[in-house]
């Protein structure tokens, strides 16, 4: 066996306990491009940049989703930040080292990187 | 694309898009007639056969926010510059299989590159598709499958970034003993 196999119940234990938080907290999702167009622009490695970022910092609060093509091709990679109650901020041409700028300023500290934004909804 | 695994990642979100609740990924290597096969079936909606026929064709989409398709073109594409081709077999309400071979040694053929972060991010960003892995190489063998690895994880779902990187360190740790016991790098 494998040693990430044997680490499973640590793992799963620490996965269990923010389960809990994350249904508590507010949630907040993020939402990454994976069209043709943002695969090849790089959208691979800034979904696993956010995720390596949220497991690092132990933000089980957070959610990652994909979509389509949305259009804007030429923004690509696009990452949108979509939590209740607040304007959607889609970002655009992120890559990794953007990815982890995002997850620690604007989901841990609720601060808009107003020159990345792309687009804003209500 | 720069690696087999980002357009395994693109062909898979065509399944994904098609409604498919399952994906079987298979990468085989035979050195023997250097060859390299990638197939990815799913039980999506299918297409009806005259799509089906030109579906290589860029100008082929249902996609409404863009004009042109590019995921299957550039597969194809990428596929017939290392010698290799591209065919696509559907039935409609049944589901897909997109097939790709390469020339094994053709120095264009892209390297399989990252495709533990491919399939560790399918799974982090749909945590109930019933995806399947098997890597084939030099006589050895590496199987992933979703379902029985969630049953090793009690409840626990791929959407926690904790068990992202388990799998992603996990189909690393698999691939590369496969590739070094068999002598085969991809
Ligand atoms: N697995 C599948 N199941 C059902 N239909 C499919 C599947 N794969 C492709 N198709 C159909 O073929 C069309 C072309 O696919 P292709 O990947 O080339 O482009 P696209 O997905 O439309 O756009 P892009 O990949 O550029 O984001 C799709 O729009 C879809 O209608
Ligand atoms: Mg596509």
């Amino acid at each position: 066996m494998v040693k990430t196999l044997e680490d499973l119940a640590k793992i799963k234990d620490k996965a269990k306990a923010t389960l809990s938080a994350r249904s508590a907290e507010q949630s907040t999702k993020v939402v990454i491009g994976m069209g043709t167009c943002g695969i090849a622009a790089g959208a691979r490695e800034v979904m696993a940049a956010i995720l390596d970022e949220l497991g690092k910092r132990n933000l089980a609060a957070v959610t990652v989703a994909q979509t389509g093509c949305v259009g804007l091709c030429d923004k690509e990679p696009l990452v949108e930040i979509i939590r209740s109650g607040k304007p959607k901020v889609m970002y655009g041409r992120i890559n990794a080292e953007r990815a982890r700028r995002i997850v620690a300023q604007d989901i841990v500290n609720d601060q808009i990187i107003g020159e990345w934004v792309v687009g804003t909804k209500a | 694309m720069k690696e087999i695994s980002l357009h395994i990642l693109d062909i898979v979100q065509n399944s994904i898009e098609a409604g498919a609740t399952r994906v079987a990924i298979a990468v085989t290597a035979d050195s023997q007639r250097d060859l390299l096969t990638v197939a990815i079936a799913d039980n999506g909606r299918g297409m009806p056969p005259d799509m089906v026929a030109k579906v290589t064709d860029p100008f082929v989409t249902t996609r409404t926010t863009r004009r042109v398709g590019l995921g299957l073109p550039l597969l194809a594409a990428t596929a017939r510059q290392s010698g290799g081709t591209l065919t696509v077999a559907s039935a409609e309400g049944e589901g897909t299989k997109v097939s790709a071979t390469f020339g094994l040694g053709n120095i264009d053929r892209p390297p399989l590159g990252d495709m533990a972060t491919t399939l560790a991010c399918l799974l982090a960003a749909n945590p109930s598709l019933e995806l399947e892995y098997r890597h084939r190489a030099g006589g050895r063998e590496f199987r992933f499958g979703a379902s029985e690895f969630l049953g090793k994880l009690d409840g626990v779902s791929f959407s926690s970034p904790v068990v992202y990187r388990v799998v992603k360190e996990h189909v690393d740790a698999g691939i590369r003993e496969a590739q070094s016991k068999g002598g085969i790098a991809l």
